[in-house]
């Protein structure tokens, strides 16, 4: 019975505080509640999926995807230099695919709400959005990156940084034409951890699910080491081929 | 100010403080507890949509960082080493659970006293021996201890996730084309979970062998039902006899060293794993020389998991 009070006791008036502290103040900014550092520049390690990430494959393949049958004809038909003269050749940089696209990345805050994600490779922006939309406005027009829902998963201790996108151009998993569709979702985590020598990795676990391409979801971890700055990063535009 | 906030620290104050403190601290353990961890416990499937094995052609070091001293070592491994005997149940080594085309079967054991947990189990495979992973913060065994395939694993959770590093393994492989590990390597691991996918990361360092860390992450999906268990291994002839020699090629002389390359143009030092190949930088290099295959007519698909030998 005492140690109930006891717990009790702390419990309450905790809660109470917490409570009251919560009516009064306005939420603190996402940037603040960061459990982990994302911030700063990083670099594409690849050690997985490497022939199908550094290299174009071969048309028509598209081992360890789960492409649905509508998916088939899109896939023997790629045609790189159609979509280069029809000025899709971003389709393989969207949010379905860019992290695994061998890339830097420059992570930053654009204001106290928003972190955003540059690549050189394709020389795309994601904004990942913790402040929700308003339940009255109407998602904007579709793009390569979408629109990126971001909220923390905090743990004693660090974290991880979720992020739902959708409102997607219609693009591709592989370089190869392998295809997704404008109602694919895209679910991310990011995670961070050490690694020898202060060095840091960032991995982002990536759910693909799209109800027209896709008979499950597709999964991949891209990974990236932390650099110290800048002074490697080197902007390409998009290539509907390499 | 309210008026439980107010009997609460009535209670408080009547406190000794040393009950204060006992208490305090009971609160804040189990608040830390509750928020910092995952249930690990249950059966978790392999999701295979990523090509982490790398184990289909002889030589396939694509997105290793090797010493001259592991390639040399690597291009002189023959795979029928495997059909010897004393060798067919070696099985492989802890980085096989992520390299493995298995799933998890994770169970726990508690301390009956206290009901915390003392370790997890991840459960053997036919080739690949269980993992416990020490939860208790016992010392690591001493340097001259025996060494197993499975190593010694100690664990923590840290930020909501299972951190743990693998000592004491003998010296075996990294892949299963004969790409070696010391028995100074260290294999640190992260398991991480988001809803129901379990993401496991691998971070190899070896000394010797290894220019930079082999880096792997492959995730799986929870299992309503539990994952079957595979009978161990059982020798048999395989056409080799005790006290043939051990099947081996001239490092120079490896017969399989182009096929991949042939089989998908690719650069010859990328399937040889140097280093420079696993950043952005090299996709540059080879852009202008780069000759993609031609069209894929076979075993093209998503059941196609493993690379076509023509």
């Amino acid at each position: 019975m005492k140690t109930a009070l006891f717990l009790l006791a702390l419990a309450v008036p905790a809660a109470v505080l917490a409570q009251q502290q919560g009516a009064a103040q306005p939420p603190r900014p996402a940037r603040d509640r960061a459990p982990i550092d994302l911030t700063g520049y990083w670099v594409s390690y690849v050690t997985e999926n490497w022939r199908y990430r550094m290299v174009t494959p071969a048309k028509g393949e598209y081992r360890r995807i789960p492409a649905s049958r509508a998916a088939l004809p899109i896939i023997n038909a790629w045609d790189p230099a159609a979509d280069e003269r029809a000025g899709e050749q971003c389709k393989s940089y969207g949010a379905g695919n860019i992290m695994s696209v061998p890339t830097r990345l420059h992570i930053t805050w654009q204001d106290a709400d928003t972190l955003k994600i540059e690549t050189d490779a394709g020389t795309q922006t994601r904004l990942f959005r913790f402040a929700a939309r308003p339940a009255t406005s109407s998602p904007g027009a579709r793009s390569w990156q979408g629109d990126s829902a971001a909220t923390w998963e905090p743990a004693a201790g660090g974290g991880s940084l979720r992020v739902v996108t959708s409102n997607l151009r219609p693009g591709y998993l592989r370089k190869n034409g392998v295809p997704y569709s404008e109602q694919a979702t895209v679910t991310e985590h990011f995670d961070v951890a050490p690694l020898a020598g202060d060095g840091q990795l960032l991995l982002v676990t990536t759910v693909v699910e799209d109800p027209i391409y896709l008979t499950g979801p597709y999964v991949v971890s891209p990974h990236f080491k932390k650099e110290r700055d800048g002074s490697k990063w080197d902007a390409t535009p998009c290539s509907a081929s390499w | 100010m309210g008026r439980n906030a107010m009997f609460g620290f009535v209670v408080i104050a009547r406190l000794t403080p040393r009950a204060l403190l006992v208490a305090l601290l009971l609160v804040l353990l189990t608040a830390g507890r509750a928020s910092a961890q995952f249930d690990f416990v249950g059966s978790f499937a392999p999701i295979g949509t990523e090509d982490v094995q790398n184990d289909s052609v002889p030589v396939d070091y694509l997105g290793l960082a090797l010493t001259e001293e592991a390639r040399t070592r690597a291009l002189s491994y023959d795979e029928s080493q495997k059909s010897m005997i004393e060798r067919q149940c070696a099985g492989w080594g802890a980085a096989y659970l992520v390299l493995g085309p298995f799933g998890l079967r994770v169970s726990s054991q508690t301390d009956p006293v206290t009901n915390r947990v003392v370790s997890y189990t991840i459960g053997a495979w036919e080739d690949w021996n269980e993992m416990v992973i020490w939860m208790d913060d016992r010392p690591r065994p001493s340097e001259h201890a025996l060494r197993t395939q499975a190593g010694f694993t100690l664990g923590r959770w840290e930020g909501g996730a299972l951190v743990a590093r693998t000592t004491h393994f003998k010296a075996g492989f990294i892949r299963k084309t004969g790409v070696p590990l010391t028995d100074n390597a260290v294999i640190d691991w992260r398991f991480y979970r988001h809803g129901d996918v379990v993401t496991v990361l691998m971070i190899a360092t070896d000394p010797v062998y290894l220019v930079e860390p082999e880096i792997v992450s492959k995730s799986f999906r929870m299992s309503p039902r539990p994952l079957d268990y595979r009978a161990g291994c059982v020798t048999g002839y395989e056409g080799h006899e005790p006290g043939d020699t051990v099947p081996h090629f001239a490092p120079d002389k490896n017969p399989f060293a182009d096929e991949f390359v042939k089989l998908y143009h690719l650069p010859r030092e990328a399937v040889l794993g140097y280093p420079e190949t696993l950043y952005p930088e090299y996709r540059k290099k080879i852009k202008d020389t780069y000759v993609p295959p031609p069209p894929c007519t076979e075993s093209c698909g998503a059941a196609g998991n493993f690379v076509l030998r023509r």
